[in-house]
Order: structure tokens, then C-alpha cells, then sequence
């Protein structure tokens, strides 16, 4: 196991050193000129030169990508361009709403999405099962932000139950904090819970053909439980597998979700940096994402161990 | 839907009659059993192309994309007035009010707004059906764009040893970062345009493509009549074009279908974002965006282009899934 561990672990930094370079090429081998932005109309000749020697872009790409690196593992973002703050403290300010967000976002696709692709594979062709296919296919095809003004205008200008816009600390108190966040997380769900129901259902639909299913309700144990502790129970891998890939819609999602409800997050930084061309901000907020995908997915594959006692490593 | 019968249906192992609407010419025997229970009277086996006219899926979202291209070649000719038009006039007006509008020749024509106006006085209805051109251009150029790199990436990594590893790493690597950050950033860097746009967007959706023809190419060069191709002398480039690539139409073309979803709605989040096409195209997205500040008073200026956006990436998706029930049935299967 530790064997593995450590294997796995090593495996995991090939691809984060290549998404540090991706990242970095990306932003620094485009045409136009930060010192120039940064200097701003009224700058002379000289200021720019002065400010691109400052931040070190005047020497040679591998160079700059070495300084960038080594501040990167000391955990130096840089400074925005913009906001003229380190980097780091800009995402540390912004990481709660885009925590809490994506967190209830989770909870409530695994809460609602589980047993309904565990009921439609139960009842495998009937009117819930093909609900939920449709639904589905509709969830994939309903961009995000249509999505949420439609429920905007339903459930908040209409109805009048939830707040229209914003974002409330959860040193606010939790009411105001979840009050704030079930609007955008549920709109956020709705792709999250197509994606897991259908993997559920199949891979359910997979464990329910199995002679240890037949087994068990020739025992006579209870419909309910045939379903929880064992189908759904082998059934475990796939569906954790598929929350760990969705991270990466769940990422996209929350760029848009958050400017639709002007939740001052991670998603609404980026808008924000790529609109001024800041740089160093779009590179470290590009970068935490992908890592924490990349570290959510090393996790996932760990807890395939706890999710199926028959897998060792 | 249609059909009950859906795309990601998987057939359980051994257990209830399988689900395959139509029997695979590849693996006749397996299916036998299906067969017998599916129609007595399959005869002779259906060519892919005729299994792929009868699905049900394959049909209805067809006949809707080809809705939508009339909808955006006839876009003239469908009452509406040149998208960039605009009248301080006719400001904020509500669905179906008449107004006016000046062209550009300085003519005030009497219109009516069957979509209502923006707050600078343009037609949402022109802006909308005007925007299908776009959406529908980015869709399958994205899909062209991301398919031709794949196509030529996961050849070179199914053939070339040495490239494999690197080359793959690469891709890990560029799978890692989420697909719409990278759009954002390479638009922003390079300045909207149709082209750009359809670049960043095809960008990370080609190591799915490689991965895929590089996975192809793996299990197809194992196949005998390649084995005896290599042993006859005949060349690399000419396995790849005769014998290779001819099997991964299927996987690709539904594969194509889904970047093509994937591109349309990335389009629009782009725009939507105010980080896409430059806002005097008229793009669904950027007719949203403009709509935002209005909402609560308009919200028909987001509902009709958010309806055809829905509506457009709908059609694409249940034919793509039809494609992958009838082309694709390992894939199938799988999800």
C-alpha cells in the first residue's frame, strides 16, 4: 500500500510540471506587452523598460519559467499586475465562496443524483428511468447560466423565496451563508447530478445482473437493502470515479455560476484577471485548479481501497 | 426523447435481454440470442448507414440541426433587419411592439421587434437568428479543428514509439487544466475573433481526440491484415491512411459530435462572460451578456437566445448519442 502510495504520488508530478509549463507558455508566449499594461497610457519608453526589468521580463523565457518555478514551490504566486497584492493572498481572500460553493454543490449532486440512478436502474425501463434519461441528456445540453437565470427569475424575482445575487461569509452565521449559496449550488448541481445518476444507474444496472444479487433476495433479505449493501455497494467505483471527473465541469461551472451571481470567488477573480491582462493572477488561479483536480483524482483512485475491499495495492 | 432506448444504456452482464437497438454486424454470434428475441426477421444485417437512418435519436436531432441551418442560411430573408441595426428609438422595447429602425443608408423603416430590443435599440429577433450562423460555424469548426490535431497527434503516438511517452504526458498534462480556463486565457490573450475563439476552444479538446485514435491505433495494429500489411513492405503513412484510419470513423464521428456540443456552449460562455467574440458580433452569448444588466425588467432578452443555445446544443447531443447507439456499441456500452 505505501508501495503504491508513494508510486502513485510520484506519477502525479509529471503532469503537475507539465501544467506549470502549459500554464506558463500559455500566458507569457502571447502577443502583448504587461509592462506596457501595467504602466498604463501615460507611461514613457523608459518606465515600461523600467517595469519590465522589475518583474524580470526581459530575459529569456526558460530563465523567467525557472524564476517562476522556483517561487511557485516556496509558494510565491507573483504579484498581480492589477490588483498590485501577491497573488496568494488575492486566492486566499477569494477561496471560501468558491469552497463553500462547489462544497454544497457536491453535496447536494451526490444526495439527490445517488438514489435516483440507483431507483432508475431498480426499476430499469419504467417511467423514472426514462425521466431521468431524458433529464439527463437535457441537463448536458442547458448551458449553466441559462440555467440559472431561468431559476432566477422563477424562484427569486417571482416566487421571492431566495436572494436574488451575493454572497454572505459564514462568519455572517451558516442560515445567511447557505441561504445565499442554495440558489447557485443547486443551479450548478444540475449538470453534476445528469453526470452521476447515469453513471450510477449503469453501473448498478451492471452489479443488479450479478448472481450474488439473485443470492441475496433468494435469502429473503429486504428489497432496500439488497439495493444499499449490495448493489449499490459494488456499484462504488465507477460512480466515485465519475464525482473525481467532474470536478473539471464542476471547476468550469463555477466560473460562470459565480459572475451570474455575483459571488466574489475563484471564478469571478479569472474574469476579472483575463479583462485587465493580469497575468500572474491568471496563471495562479489557472494553476490551482488544475491542481486541486489533479490532487482530487489522486485521492479518488486511493479511496478505491476503502470503496471495494477486493482491490489492494 | 423518442425512443426509451438510451444512449447510455449499459446491457447488464448476463442478466436482462440486452439492450442494443440494433444488432452489431461485428460480433454476430454474441448477439445471436439478442437477435432472436429482438426480430425474427432479420435477414440480412443492415449496413452502418441504414442502422444509423433508423434510429430514432439520429432522426429527431438531424431534422432539428437542419432546422437550425435553414434558420441560418435563409437568416435574410426571415424578417429580420441587419443585426447591427440600431435605433435610440426603439430602445427596451417588449416582445411584438412595432417601432422603427434606421438602416444604413439613413432609411427609417417601420419594424416590428418579434423578440423586443436591447437597451441600444437593435432587433433581438435579427440578433438571435443572425447569432445561429455563428454558433453553428463554431460548433463544427471547433470539432474540425480539435479532430484534425487529434487525428494527426494520435497517429503519430500509436505509430511512434519514441513520441509515445512524451507527447502523451503532454496531453495528461493539458487534460489536467479545466477546458473553459484555457479558453478564457487564450482568448483573452490573443483578442476575439471567430478564429481565435475557435482555436481556444478546439485546444483542449484535442487530447481527447488523441487519446482516443492513439487507443485505436494500439488494438488496430495488432489486427492481422496490418501485421501482413507491415510484412508486405508496405510503407507507414500508407497503413495509417488505408488501414487505420478507415476504422476510426465510427469513435471519431461521435466523438466529433460531443466537441461540437462542447464547443457551442463554450462559445457562448465566452461571450456571455464578455471574454468571447467582440460584442457587436451577434453571438447568443454576447445578446445574453447584454441582456444581464436589464434582467429583472427584460428577461426575454436572455430567454430567446438562451432557448435556441439550449435547443441547438439539445439537437447535437441526441444525435450524438443516436451515432454512438449505432456506430459506436462498445462505447456505448461503457457510460
Amino acid at each position: 500500500m505505501l508501495k503504491f502510495l508513494g508510486r502513485r504520488l510520484l506519477s502525479t508530478l509529471p503532469v503537475l510540471l507539465v501544467v506549470a509549463v502549459l500554464v506558463f507558455l500559455m500566458l507569457r508566449l502571447t502577443p502583448g506587452d504587461p509592462a506596457a499594461v501595467l504602466a498604463g497610457d501615460a507611461a514613457s519608453t523608459e518606465q515600461i523598460a523600467q517595469i519590465r526589468q522589475s518583474l524580470g521580463l526581459d530575459r529569456s523565457i526558460p530563465e523567467q519559467f525557472v524564476i517562476w518555478a522556483g517561487n511557485l514551490l516556496t509558494g510565491d504566486l507573483g504579484q498581480s499586475y492589477y490588483y498590485k497584492t501577491d497573488v496568494s493572498t488575492l486566492i486566499a481572500q477569494r477561496l471560501e465562496p468558491t469552497a463553500s460553493l462547489a462544497l454544497i454543490t457536491i453535496v447536494i449532486a451526490v444526495v439527490v443524483a445517488v438514489p435516483l440512478g440507483v431507483i432508475a436502474a431498480w426499476r430499469f425501463g419504467g417511467a423514472l428511468d426514462r425521466s431521468l434519461m431524458a433529464f439527463s441528456v437535457l441537463g448536458f445540453s442547458v448551458p449553466v447560466f441559462v440555467l440559472a437565470y431561468v431559476l432566477i427569475w422563477l424562484v427569486s424575482l417571482k416566487l421571492g423565496w431566495l436572494p436574488v445575487q451575493g454572497y454572505k461569509r459564514l462568519a455572517d452565521g451558516f442560515g445567511p451563508w447557505l441561504y445565499h449559496l442554495i440558489l447557485p449550488a443547486f443551479t450548478l448541481s444540475v449538470i453534476y447530478i445528469a453526470l452521476i445518476a447515469r453513471v450510477t444507474r449503469a453501473s448498478v444496472l451492471e452489479t443488479l445482473g450479478e448472481d450474488y444479487i439473485r443470492t441475496a433476495r433468494a435469502k429473503g433479505l429486504p428489497e432496500a437493502q439488497v439495493l444499499r449493501q449490495h448493489a449499490l455497494a459494488n456499484a462504488a467505483v465507477p460512480i466515485i470515479t465519475v464525482i473525481g471527473i467532474g470536478i473539471a465541469l464542476l471547476i468550469g461551472g463555477v466560473v460562470v455560476t459565480e459572475s451570474v451571481y455575483a459571488i466574489p470567488g475563484l471564478g469571478r477573480l479569472t474574469v476579472d484577471a483575463v479583462l485587465a491582462r493580469d497575468f500572474p493572477t491568471i496563471q495562479g488561479v489557472i494553476l490551482l485548479f488544475s491542481f486541486v483536480y489533479v490532487l482530487i483524482n489522486l485521492l479518488v483512485d486511493l479511496s478505491y481501497v476503502f470503496f471495494d475491499p477486493r482491490i489492494r495495492y | 426523447m423518442t425512443t426509451p432506448r438510451h444512449a447510455f444504456d449499459a446491457s447488464p452482464q448476463g442478466g436482462a435481454p440486452s439492450l442494443s437497438a440494433q444488432p452489431d454486424p461485428r460480433l454476430p454470434m454474441d448477439l445471436a440470442e439478442t437477435l432472436s428475441t429482438e426480430s425474427a426477421s432479420v435477414v440480412a444485417q443492415p449496413t452502418a448507414w441504414q442502422r444509423v437512418r433508423r434510429n430514432g435519436s439520429v432522426r429527431v436531432g438531424a431534422v432539428a440541426l437542419l432546422l437550425l441551418l435553414a434558420l441560418a442560411l435563409l437568416a435574410p430573408l426571415l424578417g429580420t433587419v441587419d443585426p447591427t441595426l440600431f435605433d435610440p428609438a426603439s430602445r427596451d422595447l417588449t416582445p411584438g411592439k412595432q417601432g422603427e429602425i434606421t438602416t444604413l443608408e439613413g432609411e427609417t423603416i417601420k419594424h416590428t421587434f418579434v423578440m423586443g430590443s436591447d437597451s441600444f435599440g437593435r432587433d433581438i429577433y435579427s440578433r438571435v437568428i443572425y447569432g445561429t450562423r455563428v454558433s453553428l460555424i463554431v460548433g463544427l469548426a471547433t470539432a474540425v479543428v480539435a479532430m484534425a490535431f487529434g487525428i494527426a497527434l494520435g497517429l503519430c503516438a500509436g505509430f511512434l514509439r519514441w513520441l509515445d511517452g512524451p507527447l502523451m504526458r503532454v496531453m495528461d498534462g493539458l487534460m489536467a487544466i479545466p477546458a473553459i480556463l484555457i479558453a478564457i486565457a487564450l482568448v483573452a490573450m490573443w483578442r476575439g475573433s471567430l478564429l481565435t475563439v475557435v482555436i481556444a476552444i478546439a485546444i483542449p479538446e484535442i487530447p481527447r481526440v488523441t487519446r482516443l485514435v492513439r487507443s485505436l491505433v494500439l488494438s488496430i495494429r495488432e489486427e492481422p491484415y496490418v501485421e501482413a500489411a507491415i510484412s508486405l513492405g508496405t510503407p507507414t503513412w500508407k497503413i495509417m491512411g488505408r488501414h487505420v484510419l478507415p476504422n476510426c470513423v465510427a469513435p471519431l464521428v461521435v466523438q466529433g459530435t460531443f466537441i461540437c456540443a462542447s464547443g457551442i456552449l463554450i462559445e457562448a460562455a465566452l461571450s456571455f462572460l464578455g471574454v468571447g467574440l467582440p460584442p457587436d458580433i451577434p453571438t447568443w452569448g454576447n445578446v445574453m451578456a447584454e441582456g444581464r444588466a436589464q434582467f429583472n425588467e427584460y428577461p426575454h432578452n436572455i430567454f430567446f437566445p438562451g432557448i435556441f443555445l439550449a435547443v441547438t446544443v439539445l439537437a447535437v447531443n441526441i444525435l450524438g448519442d443516436g451515432l454512438r447507439d449505432t456506430l459506436d456499441p462498445k462505447m456505448a456500452k461503457r457510460l
